[in-house]
């Protein structure tokens, strides 16, 4: 299956959520035309002193306008997102995509499922709430203020975990799962390591089937230069080593396969 | 127009390859490019059994380029052979084998596993800056050189290129002695080592502290070596470093290079190669240039 590709996109909005926090949306027929919840695209700055591309979730697809919403945090003074975040609608981006292999809508059809998303791997976890067909409960986890919650909660039951306390559950998602006792036949989940590490001991002790999407620096983001690898825990069958691809093989994985 | 070099006997249609390590071995750019138009692929670099590579994180952009320290991740020679080679002998491309070892027995058991493919060529990795630091002296040390290329060639089926790292003081000194070895042809640059500091977490930015520097912003170190190098020895050589346009793959060709491999730019521009080898043929018409041939080398009679 090869549906990927470089493809000039265009700026339609952007917008800033909180301070280091953006969204925006891009015209990008062709992507969007095979991306499926869970994919990520490769966005490639306009400066040259910035090679690679940045490899960025896609919290929304429209097929029918062709537009994709990415949701990004700003990495840092003279970095490539903060490029990004200064860009006007008109404005024309290089991306390669969709890449990776997406969340598995199969699985948790008709089901109870649970869809994590903790920090900046909230946002990959709307567009899934959008299109799986499933009883779902949705489990997002912030540091201290929140985004996306609005969109969440026209796509499942919403519950909240902030470290602060100031909204939700005081503490983090599984906080948040084990106050509302939270049940589920499978979950979906996006975050930090330590989040994931977690999510799948907890559902790994709780018997329920696990997806985990998981991140790791990128260079060429469709598997030939080996650098954005996870631990797996068989021998992978392309690499012969305890070794997957995040960015060809993942970025999502079944929490029993990978090494978090 | 005639775009076509020859490599120890071996004809190319065209002088762009794939720098090993970027390209994988053809199947993830195979969906962007057509192999059938590469003059060769050069696959990553392959050892005798499965490495595990370094951990994460592996790469770090650096100012105009980036730096990796994959460690030589493989499947190993025998999934290799079973998997990759009989991939790439779908395209009407050349097949040059990257091969990897800690240790002359290791590289050995790589080359004489390949005497019964039908690979084109074998490209020595004896520069990779990531694997073992001890070891690593022994790409820098011409005595060794020399006597691990005439090793090889004593069991090697195919020619042998000897990729040279430019972590030397004097390159001229480790290309002729790897000439003295019996090498066919020489490919350079490797990656240079360098090392990045992530200043907001006070540690080093790629987990193995050093890793290879690649990319547009060393290719003048990559020129200038090619060019030392083509003078100082008769064999050919191939040139890397940097290069993501026909300009830059000129550059090279121009100070000495009869191929040039395209390696990072892979990675920002999946199409790279073909481009660089459109490009070439633009400048051909250009500059009115019957074989490309003609081109080799010739900045040295042009002095300014």
């Amino acid at each position: 299956m090869s549906c990927k590709r470089k493809e000039t996109a265009v700026i339609v909005s952007r917008e800033c959520l909180l301070p280091g926090i953006f969204s925006m949306w891009l015209e990008a027929g062709e992507v969007a035309k095979e991306a499926v919840p869970g994919q990520f695209i490769s966005m490639y700055a306009n400066d040259r002193s910035k090679l690679l591309p940045r490899p960025i979730s896609l919290c929304e697809i429209d097929k029918e306008k062709g537009f994709l919403r990415v949701v990004y945090r700003v990495t840092g003074k003279g970095t490539g997102t903060e490029q990004f975040s200064k860009m006007k609608a008109g404005d024309a981006m290089e991306i390669m995509g969709p890449l990776g292999n997406g969340f598995p809508l199969e699985a948790g059809k008709g089901k109870r499922a649970l869809l994590i998303g903790g920090g900046i791997g909230v946002p990959p976890m709307l567009e899934l709430a959008k299109q799986l067909d499933a009883d779902k409960l949705l489990v997002m986890g912030y540091r201290d203020e929140q985004f996306l919650t609005k969109e969440f909660g026209q796509n499942g039951g919403l519950y909240l975990a902030t470290e602060d306390g100031s909204a939700g559950t005081r503490g983090n998602v599984l906080d948040a799962i084990r106050e509302h006792k939270l049940t589920a036949d499978v979950i979906y989940a996006c975050g930090p390591s330590p989040m994931l590490r977690a999510i799948k001991q907890y559902s790994e002790e709780k018997h329920i089937v696990c997806y985990v999407s998981m991140e790791e620096r990128m260079a060429c983001g469709v598997g030939a230069c080996l650098a954005c690898v996870c631990g797996s825990k068989e021998i992978d069958g392309h690499s012969n080593v305890h070794n997957k691809r995040v960015c060809k093989d993942g970025p999502v994985f079944l929490s029993t396969e990978v090494e978090i | 127009m005639d775009t076509r070099v020859t490599i120890a006997g071996v004809e190319l249609k065209n002088p762009v390859m794939t720098a090993s390590g970027t390209f994988g071995s053809g199947q993830e750019y195979g969906e962007f490019v057509d192999l059938n138009r590469l003059g060769a692929v050069v696959t990553k670099g392959v050892a005798n059994v499965p490495w595990a590579g370094n951990p994460t994180p592996r790469i770090a952009e650096t100012y105009g380029g980036m730096m990796n320290a994959i460690g030589l991740q493989n499947p190993g020679i025998d999934v290799f052979c079973k998997r990759d080679v009989p991939y790439l002998k779908q395209f009407d491309t050349k097949i040059i084998v990257n091969v990897c070892g800690h240790a002359p027995e290791e590289y050995l058991e790589v080359v004489e596993r390949l005497s019964d493919e039908p690979i084109d060529m074998m490209e020595i990795n004896i520069s990779c800056p990531n694997v073992n630091a001890g070891f690593l002296a022994f790409g820098q040390d011409a005595g060794n050189v020399e006597k691990l290329t005439a090793q090889i060639k004593k069991v090697a089926r195919q020619p042998v290129i000897m990729k040279l790292t430019p972590n030397v003081t004097d390159i001229t000194e480790i290309a002729k002695a790897a000439e003295a070895g019996g090498a066919d042809a020489l490919s350079l640059i490797n990656t240079l080592t360098g090392m990045k500091i992530d200043v907001e977490r006070q540690s080093f930015a790629v987990a193995n502290k050093t890793g290879g520097v690649s990319g547009p912003a060393i290719r003048p170190v990559a020129v200038r070596m090619v060019y030392q190098v083509a003078n100082a020895v008769k064999v050919p050589v191939i040139g890397m470093g940097g290069i993501g346009t026909a300009a830059d793959a000129l550059e090279f060709i121009l100070a000495g290079a009869t191929a040039v491999a395209v390696g990072t730019a892979n990675f920002y521009n999946p199409r790279a190669t073909i481009e660089v080898a459109e490009g070439i043929e633009d400048y051909m018409r250009r500059h009115k240039v019957e074989k490309l041939t003609e081109l080799v080398g010739i900045v040295k009679e042009r002095g300014q």
